[in-house]
């Protein structure tokens, strides 16, 4: 019985018992007593009834099975001696459960006479569209035959069991129908754990996602010491090809975070003013008709792809700032194609939308009763704005540049294409420079050993990229939370 | 004969002020004013007479606050608001393109219906008008204004040991008094005032009312209420609003004893409204 159909009888199950239990306070209905939940309520309690106990068992039942046959498999494979021919046990595993799903595919009289041999078999399966690793064994074979029955077995079970289920949940919903009985309070009840779940699936995933960064960057920290890491000066991880060994890069991560926080700071210097006065304006003195155009059309910025913003600073902004340089120096030129300020520009543009649209949201919140307070006493619209509206918003903003400065930490394909992978340390913004997010590309995608020091740093960055725009998410809510405004 | 009625009596009432020694300070004639394609105001002809409190009355939509607002041409920050007729300030029509609103807004006062304090101190809520316009040359003059604003408003007893906390830090009523005091700071000549009490309690209410007629010896104040008793109690010439029209404007004495119109006599008695 296949897990789909289980699914499909569930479900069928749980429909049958809303439409019986909707019909059944329908006929309660009637008499003295004011009936307590309308009767859908009522259908939707049987239908919950019966169908979430019976899917949350059907997929602890699978995960469970999982790691059972997992085991059993294990245990009959023959002990690992130093001539074992596959290199290790999970790629054993791997490979029985491959020749498992094959013989899954095949039809009953081919599986009665089977090949005893993994020679034979890989053939027969590979006529049937299943490819199997060379290395096969001929002792898979009975293990592999072994998996598929106790597969079989256990999704029976697990079957009987969730339809089982099924049904007494629908029974025990149905049974429950009265006209006091409250339906709809139990329906409230399911929806707040549905969206409880919700929530903590996305925490649960940031928390998998740092536990899988932090166990990488531990090992890392096996072989380069945190102190080089985090004070050296120097980046030169010196690539090594894979299995020759020996060689040992350096991994200063001060080049890496000088040219991040720069290029950031470069960025951020040209889309603050920019994107806080166009907010300004769309907030404070843009008629409707105007913001209806511009406000969607600034927000178009934010829809582009950030590579498309790299390759317009590599083909364009680049060689433009480039040879103006070389115009105003009379033929040196002395800002280089790929450079701190052509990152910089380039990543504050595409800021722009994101400064200008949390602003606006946050100068349009503040009271149109200070304004009218402010223009009463005869100040005009800019003083009102500098010296009324902007101060009671600033908390938000300074909350909204945070936020946008950790986007521009984060940004990685801009700066690929218009700073350079060179890991320098300078101040010269007409310099290339390169920032964590283009070293962690770099490292990851080169033909290296997966336990390298020179592809684990990867993730030593990653985490310290992390920590770091944690570290201003946090300030920006704490400044937003501390300086808000009480308006009522 | 309405018409005719409430031209008359205008006259009448006015040839009483000019008796009284009471010019004119703000005068409006046949002021119309449209939201968009919606007429709010047709053609409402009302003076406003120098040092004393005139009351607009009238249900809720019928232009009293419309009226109010252009009297310092607050309406001009609502998009799509025209406003006609002519309205002068001591026969100067403020609506003269050559005027300048910032000006006429800091010689004509607003206090709104909910209290609005910057979110600053309080001494910096009061000398938000008198820095803006440069009323004060040094900081020892600054402080002057803002203590006496804060002594006209009564409430420089209350807060005299924390100016400089949060004005948003008040009760209500205290709240409405620095807005008041913040008005007056800036010297204005009118002080318009738009429900000033109506999210107030009684007791704010009545110290609030009790300063508007203390105000009235230095200024011309204009006061929109819902609250016939306000009304009466703070007034000394009542207009009542109906569906954008004026309908009668006299003595608030008069008007609440013996109106000459029979809306508001059944507005005044609660009859409609």
């Amino acid at each position: 019985m296949s897990t789909l159909m289980v699914l499909v009888i569930v479900i069928a199950i749980a429909a049958a018992g809303y439409f019986i239990g909707r019909q059944r306070a329908v006929s309660k209905e009637g008499g003295n007593v004011k009936p307590h939940s309308l009767p859908h309520y009522h259908g939707w309690w049987v239908f919950l009834a019966s169908a979430l106990p019976a899917i949350l068992f059907i997929a602890v039942w699978a995960a469970a099975t999982g790691v059972y046959l997992e085991r059993s498999a294990i245990a009959e494979l023959p002990t690992r001696t130093a001539d074992t021919v596959i290199a290790s046990q999970s790629l054993e595993l791997g490979m029985v459960s491959g020749i498992a799903r094959g013989l899954d595919k095949l039809s009953d009289a081919e599986r009665a006479n089977l090949p005893q041999t993994f020679a034979e078999l890989q053939p027969l399966l590979a006529s049937k569209g299943v490819a199997l690793a060379t290395e096969g064994q001929d002792y898979m074979i009975p293990i592999a035959t072994e998996w598929n029955r106790n597969t079989a077995w256990a999704s029976s079970i697990g079957g009987i069991v969730a339809i089982v289920l099924a049904l007494a949940g629908a029974v025990f919903g149905l049974s429950g129908v009265h006209v006091r009985a409250r339906a709809r309070n139990n329906v409230e009840r399911v929806i707040l754990g549905a969206l409880m779940a919700a929530s903590g699936i996305a925490i649960l995933t940031t928390i998998g996602i740092i536990l899988s960064m932090l166990f990488q960057t531990i090992t890392f920290f096996q072989s380069v010491s945190p102190s080089t890491f985090f004070f050296g000066t120097v980046w030169d991880p010196r690539f090594a090809a894979a299995g020759s060994g020996g060689s040992q890069g350096q991994f200063g991560l001060i080049p890496l975070l000088a040219g991040t926080l720069y290029i950031a700071f470069v960025a951020m210097l040209f889309a603050v003013p920019v994107g806080l006065f166009a907010a300004i304006y769309m907030a404070e003195y843009a008629s409707r008709s105007v913001r209806s155009v511009v406000k969607p059309l600034l927000e178009v910025l934010a829809g582009i792809p950030t590579i498309v913003y790299g390759f317009f600073a590599l083909v364009t902004v680049g060689p433009f700032l480039r040879d103006l340089s070389a115009a105003l120096s009379g033929g040196y030129a002395f800002i280089q194609a790929q450079s701190v300020l052509t990152a910089g520009i380039v990543m504050g543009v595409m800021l722009i939308p994101f400064v200008s649209s949390l602003s606006d949201d946050i100068i349009t919140a503040v009271p149109g009763s200070l304004r009218d307070g402010s223009l009463g006493l005869g100040s005009t619209k800019s003083e009102t704005i500098r010296r009324v509206v902007l101060p009671a918003a600033l908390p938000g903003i300074v909350g909204a540049l945070l936020l946008t400065a950790s986007r521009a930490i984060g940004e990685t394909m801009i700066v690929v294409l218009a700073a350079g992978v060179a890991a320098n340390l300078n101040i010269n913004p007409f310099e290339a420079m390169t920032t964590i997010t283009v070293k962690i590309v770099n490292q990851l995608t080169g033909d290296l050993e997966f336990n390298s020091p020179q592809t684990l740093v990867a993730f030593a960055l990653g985490l310290t990229l992390f920590f770091i725009t944690l570290a201003m998410n946090i300030f920006a809510l704490y400044i937003v939370r501390k300086y808000r405004e009480q308006y009522e | 004969m309405n018409l005719m009625t409430e031209r008359n009596l205008e006259k009448a009432v006015n040839d009483k002020m000019n008796a009284q020694g009471n010019t004119i300070k703000m005068q409006g004639k046949d002021v119309t004013v449209h939201y968009g394609d919606k007429q709010a105001l047709f053609g409402v002809s009302l003076d406003v007479p120098e040092k004393m409190v005139t009351a607009l009355i009238g249900p809720s939509g019928c232009g009293k606050s419309t009226f109010l607002r252009s009297l310092n041409r607050m309406n001009d920050t609502i998009e799509g608001c025209k406003v006609g007729g002519l309205l002068t300030l001591d026969d100067e029509d403020i609506y003269n393109p050559k005027i300048d609103v910032v000006e006429l807004r800091a010689r004509v006062g607003m206090v709104f219906q909910k209290p609005n304090p910057f979110p600053k101190s309080i001494f910096e809520n009061v000398a938000y008008g008198p820095r803006i316009h440069g009323l004060a040359k040094n900081r020892q003059q600054l402080d002057e204004i803002v203590e006496k604003s804060l002594r006209r408003a009564s409430l420089f007893e209350e807060v005299k040991d924390r100016l400089h906390e949060a004005g948003t830090g008040l009760s209500g009523g205290q709240q409405q008094r620095l807005c008041i005091a913040r008005a007056i700071a800036v010297s204005p000549e009118v002080i318009l005032m738009d429900e000033p009490c109506s999210a107030l309690d009684p007791i704010a209410t009545a110290k609030v009312e009790e300063l508007i007629d203390e105000l009235r010896e230095n200024y011309t104040i204009v006061i929109v209420t819902h609250s016939m008793q306000q009304a009466a109690r703070v007034s000394q010439r009542t207009a009542m609003f109906h569906l954008g029209n004026l309908v009668e404007v006299g003595d608030t004495e008069m008007m609440f004893t013996s109106p000459t119109e029979k809306r508001t006599q059944d507005y005044i008695t609660g009859r409609f409204g």
